[in-house]
């Protein structure tokens, strides 16, 4: 008999042993970060950043696969009791010695994570870990020239990658209220000292918003370089309309953070009839939180819509997708997107 | 049921502005959740599961007698903690708020021979929800008692304090054959009823893997220790069983406590749902432990008031729960256990016999709401 199978019969031995619990459930108590145990992470260290954004060092579970840098990672933090899952850039380069990874969270007006996360956050906490996925990445081959242009927490994906990638021609736009509000601004003012980085930073406090136009005044050759942009959805719509009307839209790779949402539908009676639970929803917020606000049991991941996390069976009625408007009916074999989708009448979830 | 009802003094009115109040201690605790309570309940689980991994490495020398003892009464209290604290109130959805999968309603199993899914049917939807109605909740007796004088004789029920005695003892197996609605459902024509079929072969399935557990499995890993680990897991389970059984019995049989018709539940309003609740439960008086031990049902007025809050926060809520029966002049019954399980006990013999039909009724809110 192989030693896979052999383990195998161990374990369904060991599972009669401890059933209706899991072997697991009992390791867990001794080695939550051990190999083949859910993904976790143990919180080492929080460090302040600014007066509102601090970088988390994470020690991953034995089964982290490694990231690459500019991918996120979601996070599963217990705040007031409540497990609420949130998407971080990782901040940390991937050859960083000792295996720790590292996120920078911003603390946003009524965030409830990323207030707990800077300010309340103590080291030791565990806290529960997807792989990190995303394809806000740099290519394998180097471009000759890059340039990044973020805002405000934009900067953590591109910070993952500056400390990851040297490149000979580094070009970074930030903006930010005010020179105090940027975060790594010692690391960043340092890379420029040694020439590894070109930086202009814009103050929007005292500069205003920055106009895409006055890329060409700023960053000349901007149309020649491979650029990652990363920020509020005002300045990634900006860029991907300029880059676009440019004629060079395939240099442009953006991250959004949030879904832009266009059209709030009209809500309706949501059923989730693995559960039996029914509440009353309105047309602008995505089912799933209607789901977790309701205490049903519903899976989720990205919460932006792009990682299919959350996809599940529309049983009955009809669902709005909140970026685009498009109206989902059910179907046989149908799923959705909850964190994405509101209710567009009365409408029947398989949770 | 008294001749006389309890609650004949209070208006509709009244009964709706007692609903309010009680909507109030509600939403007070809800909103106060967090944290501390979640941190109680993984303390809980966690001290549960040691204990029970201690209790069971101590049985595997279970030959030696202290070692039998010891392990036996560890065993024995960890069974009743996964069974009433921890298992009890999870299946209720008290912890679902803290959206931890691994502490949910709908992914928990307990060390039970009833699957946690039909037990959360009987119990969460059919009992909490008819509470105390005659016809409608089978934990009026289970079917196999007559509990109150408004239930009908039948000669069957004669020999009702033996059959409370065997249920007692194997109290797993009785809920389980319950939430099976075995009664009903043996009858030729329902028997080959597909749904029926799947679900008694769930139990199966539940009772080989408890029984080959405890039986089979834990035993033969005490080596020369067999048979005295057997004996251990046997008594164990009895412990659990008889424990359990008494601290049931104590929620809804002792003398006071109400029973309702089906018809006056007709266009039952929140405030009557409370009321009826109020007067359905009885509570066991005692220290912390003792509340505890019972999985805080020793609060069952409490618990049944607000089914799916914490169970840490019922003896605070009980306070304030006490408060509002004294401004609305009604009984609340309670008492330490011993007294509670022979006042129980002592129904269950006096109601083997027939008596005369009360006369007096529920008074019938409806038409009152209508005058009101």
């Amino acid at each position: 008999m192989t030693s896979t199978a052999l383990r195998g019969r161990a374990w369904k031995l060991l599972e009669m042993v401890t059933t209706p619990l899991l072997p697991s459930d009992y390791l867990d108590l001794v080695s939550p970060l051990r190999a083949g145990a859910d993904l976790r992470g143990r919180i080492e260290a929080v460090h302040p950043e600014t007066s509102d954004a601090a970088t988390v060092v994470i020690r991953p579970g034995r089964g982290w696969r490694g990231h690459t840098a500019g991918q996120y990672v979601r996070i599963g933090v217990d705040v007031d009791g409540v497990r609420l899952w949130r998407a971080y850039s990782i901040t940390s380069p991937t050859n960083r010695q000792d295996g720790r990874v590292t996120i920078t969270v911003k603390a946003i007006p009524d965030g409830k994570v990323s207030n707990h996360l800077v300010r309340r956050a103590k080291p030791g906490t565990l806290i529960q870990l997807d792989q990190p996925t995303g394809d806000f990445v740099l290519p394998q081959a180097k471009p000759a020239k890059v340039l990044y242009l973020t805002a405000g927490s934009g900067i953590t994906p591109v910070m993952g990658m500056l400390r990851d990638t040297e490149f000979d021609d580094v070009v970074m736009v930030h903006c930010a209220p005010q020179p105090q509000d940027v975060i790594f601004r010692n690391e960043l003012h340092d890379l420029v000292a040694d020439k590894k980085l070109r930086l202009t930073e814009v103050h929007t406090d005292t500069d205003g918003m920055l106009d895409i136009a006055r890329l060409d005044e700023l960053v000349p050759d901007w149309a020649e370089r491979e650029t990652w942009a990363c920020g509020p959805a005002g300045l990634l719509d900006a860029a991907e309309k300029h880059w676009s009307e440019h004629g060079v839209p395939e240099r442009l790779h953006t991250e959004r953070f949030r879904p832009s949402i266009v059209v709030a539908g009209d809500g309706g009676e949501v059923t989730f009839s693995a559960t039996g639970k029914t509440v009353d929803a309105d047309g602008a917020t995505p089912l799933l939180d209607i789901g977790e606000e309701a205490g049903v049991l519903m899976p989720s991941g990205c919460r932006m819509g792009i990682c299919f996390g959350c996809i599940t069976p529309l049983k009955a009625g009809a669902v709005r997708d909140l970026r685009t408007g498009e109206i989902t009916e059910a179907e046989a074999g149908v799923l959705i997107q909850t964190c994405v989708s509101a209710a567009a009448g009365p409408c029947d979830i398989d949770r | 049921m008294t001749a006389i009802d309890p609650t004949a003094h209070l208006t509709a009115e009244q009964i709706e502005e007692l609903g309010r109040e009680l909507d109030a201690i509600r939403d007070e605790v809800i909103a106060g959740r967090g944290e501390k309570d979640a941190a109680y309940i993984r303390k809980v689980i966690s001290a549960q599961r040691k204990l029970e991994l201690v209790s069971r490495g101590v049985l595997l020398f279970s030959i030696f007698p202290p070692a039998w003892l010891l392990g036996t009464a560890g065993l024995s209290v960890a069974k009743i903690m996964d069974n009433m604290e921890i298992g009890h109130n999870i299946l209720h959805g008290q912890w679902d708020w803290m959206r931890d999968p691994k502490i949910h309603s709908t992914t928990w199993e307990w060390d039970h021979v009833s699957p946690a899914d039909q037990w959360k049917h009987s119990h969460n939807e059919l009992h909490h929800t008819y509470t105390n109605v005659i016809g409608k909740d089978n934990d009026l007796g289970y079917g196999i008692m007559r509990v109150d004088e408004d239930q009908k004789w039948h000669p069957f029920h004669l020999g009702q304090p033996l059959w409370n005695f065997i249920n007692a003892c194997f109290f797993e197996y009785g809920i389980a054959a319950y939430d099976l609605e075995l009664g009903k459902n043996l009858h030729k024509r329902r028997r080959n009823n597909p749904e029926f079929r799947a679900r008694a072969k769930a139990v199966g399935r539940k009772i080989r893997k408890q029984v080959l557990k405890d039986y089979v499995i834990h035993p033969l890993l005490s080596g020369p220790s067999f048979l005295p680990t057997l004996a251990a897991t046997f008594t164990a389970n009895l412990v659990r069983n008889l424990w359990s059984h008494s601290v049931i019995m104590c929620g809804h049989f002792p003398e006071g406590v109400q029973v309702f018709e089906r018809r006056s539940i007709k266009g039952e309003t929140r405030g009557q749902w409370y009321l009826r609740q109020m007067m359905g439960s009885a509570n066991i008086s005692g220290s912390k432990a003792m509340h505890f031990m019972t999985g805080n049902l020793s609060h069952q007025i409490e618990h049944h008031l607000f089914p799916d809050l914490p169970s840490n926060r019922y003896a605070e809520v009980a306070v304030k729960v006490r408060a509002l029966f004294e401004k609305y002049e009604l009984e609340y019954v309670t008492g330490p256990l011993p007294k509670q399980v022979f006042s129980a006990w002592h129904k269950v013999f006096r109601l083997s016999l027939p008596n005369k039909k009360p006369k007096v009724k529920t008074p019938d809110r409806e038409q009152e709401l209508v005058a009101a």
